[in-house]
């Protein structure tokens, strides 16, 4: 390929590119006027938290034991090099409430509940559903992308929490059930070195940025996913793709701001 | 103002792409409290025409008029307020597959009306009735028939007692029980309730069974309009074609080609 062609085809590129990007943008803030109606119609915000939320619990406590459990093992193997194993407890806390709970727990909301969202949305469309309800002067925005959204932000943190809190369990099961440290220390370290705010609150907003955005990312790419199986097949996967690159880069970025913000 | 025309399609054109043109310069009009059969070949643009009186998109050039108000596609809260007057039943019936059969004709009723849950029972139950399928209403999606989700989306299309019903190919994939049943059904119910219904159809013999009118259309044009009678009638070859079925004519059998010769690489 010679340089002429190069060009121009980096151009188009770099145009559809930022054509995209430009779509999902004002796909969100349709999505983000549609929100006050949902507001009005709770119910179906409830529904939604439900199926995003109390079905990935299984997924996320799983998860969140066996990370436990690798953490009180590494850590005490670190710690017990400076001879600081006591302190195994606040390592693990602060590792699941500052870092661990919030990314991981993005993650497998991608994979769980993303997906299943995008598969949903985009099945919909193939099946006229979303037209129809257009016919019927409803909007499908309204109706069925909104209320999913907002069940998506909420589920998050909490499933995050979740995260954490077995996670916990699982650091103190090995750190103090099968290791051998005494449980005062580590549970008083933890009490001590943990802030509500500084460790518990940026984990907190990072779950919720990552909730905007798996969902958010998860109904886009089901309701501009072409209407046929290849369709919906490739939208699932650009779900996941698109969700964890994004929340692997914002956890950088809200990390990096975290930091240099004074205490 | 009432004139005889619920809707008015004026000089229009239409391509989803601009290479490609689908309706060319298409004027109907669709009579009040009648039925009006479009009747084409597969992809003359029928379909398309529906989702141009829907609002669903623009017409390039010319305009649609419901009731004597132009439809812009822009202006949401209009056409919102229009759609509210129309039903319209899909190729598939496009049920929610979330939802049980009383649940997808309650749906309009819910979002549109703040009925009380006892009218809104009562509401669905007649309308299931009128589609004899008052006994289906807890069936899910899933386990109806074909036909059957086809008459569930009609009494979900009529829930809210529209002044147009659109039906997009309503005999399409249905054994002849059922096709007789939806032909019936739409006779009756346009004759019941005084609304203007409008088929999109290839399907002659039940068209021009229950159609007051019919246009036919061929690659984007109106090749001919009527009553059955006169269709049948008619001495235009395009029109005795489609009426008759025969493989070979006007519309030719073959999709644009080559000539053989040279699609085969022979005879050089």
């Amino acid at each position: 390929m010679n340089f002429a062609d190069f060009l121009p085809r980096l151009g188009r590129w770099a145009l559809s590119y930022l054509f995209r990007l430009g779509h999902a943008a004002f796909f969100f803030v349709e999505l983000l006027k549609s929100l006050p109606a949902s507001l009005r119609r709770f119910y179906l915000v409830v529904a939604q938290i439900h199926a995003i939320g109390n079905y990935s619990l299984v997924i996320i406590a799983a998860s969140g034991l066996a990370v436990g459990f690798v953490l009180g093992l590494q850590g005490y193997y670190t710690l017990s090099r400076y001879g600081a194993a006591e302190s195994l407890g606040l390592l693990v806390a602060l590792s699941l409430v500052r870092e661990l709970g919030p990314v991981v727990t993005a993650l497998l909301f991608a994979g769980r509940a993303g997906t299943s969202l995008t598969a949903e949305i985009g099945l919909m469309k193939a099946g006229e559903q979303l037209a129809a309800m257009e016919l019927m002067a409803i909007d499908p925005k309204q109706r069925v992308l909104a209320p999913r959204l907002l069940g998506g932000i909420i589920a998050m943190p909490l499933l995050a929490a979740m995260f954490s809190a077995v996670g916990i369990f699982g650091g103190y099961v090995v750190g103090v059930l099968m290791i051998g440290i005494d449980p005062g220390q580590f549970w008083s370290q933890m009490q001590g070195g943990v802030d509500v705010w500084d460790d518990v609150g940026n984990g907190i907003i990072k779950s919720f940025v990552f909730g905007v955005t798996c969902t958010f990312v998860a109904l886009l790419e089901g309701y501009e996913a072409n209407a046929t199986p290849e369709g919906v097949a490739q939208a699932t996967t650009r779900t996941v793709v698109i969700s964890s690159l994004a929340v692997l880069l914002l956890d950088f970025v809200l990390t990096a701001v975290m930091f240099s913000t004074p205490r | 103002m009432t004139s005889d025309a619920l809707i008015t399609v004026d000089r229009v054109t239409f391509g989803y792409e601009a290479s490609r043109t689908i309706l060319e310069d298409v004027s109907l009009t669709f009579a009040r409290g009648k039925i009006t059969a479009i009747m084409g070949g597969s992809g003359c643009g029928k379909t398309t025409l529906l989702r141009l009186i829907g609002g669903v998109h623009a017409p390039n050039k010319g305009t649609v008029s419901f009731d004597g108000e132009v439809i812009d596609t822009r202006n949401r809260e209009q056409l919102y307020r229009l759609r509210r007057r129309l039903g319209m039943l899909f190729q598939f019936g496009a049920l929610f597959t979330d939802l049980t059969v009383f649940e997808n004709v309650a749906f309009p009723l819910r979002e549109h009306t703040k009925l009380p849950e006892s009218m809104i029972r009562d509401i669905v139950l007649l309308k299931l009735n009128a589609v004899g399928l008052r006994g289906a209403a807890q069936l899910r999606i899933s386990e109806v028939s074909g036909g059957m989700a086809r008459r569930v989306a009609l009494a979900r299309a009529i829930a809210l007692d529209p002044e147009l019903i659109m039906y997009d190919e309503p005999f399409a994939g249905l054994d002849p029980i059922s096709m007789g049943v939806a032909a019936n059904l739409i006779r009756h119910l346009n004759d019941a309730t005084g609304a203007t219904s409008l088929i999109v159809s290839h399907d002659v013999k039940e068209c021009f069974l229950i159609s007051d009118y019919a246009y036919l259309i061929s690659s984007g044009r109106i090749v001919g309009h009527g009553t059955p009678a006169e269709l049948k009638a008619s001495d235009d070859p395009e029109v005795r074609q489609f009426i008759r079925g025969e493989p070979d004519g006007p519309v030719p059998f073959h999709y644009p080609a080559p000539p053989v010769a040279e699609g085969f690489g022979i005879g050089r």
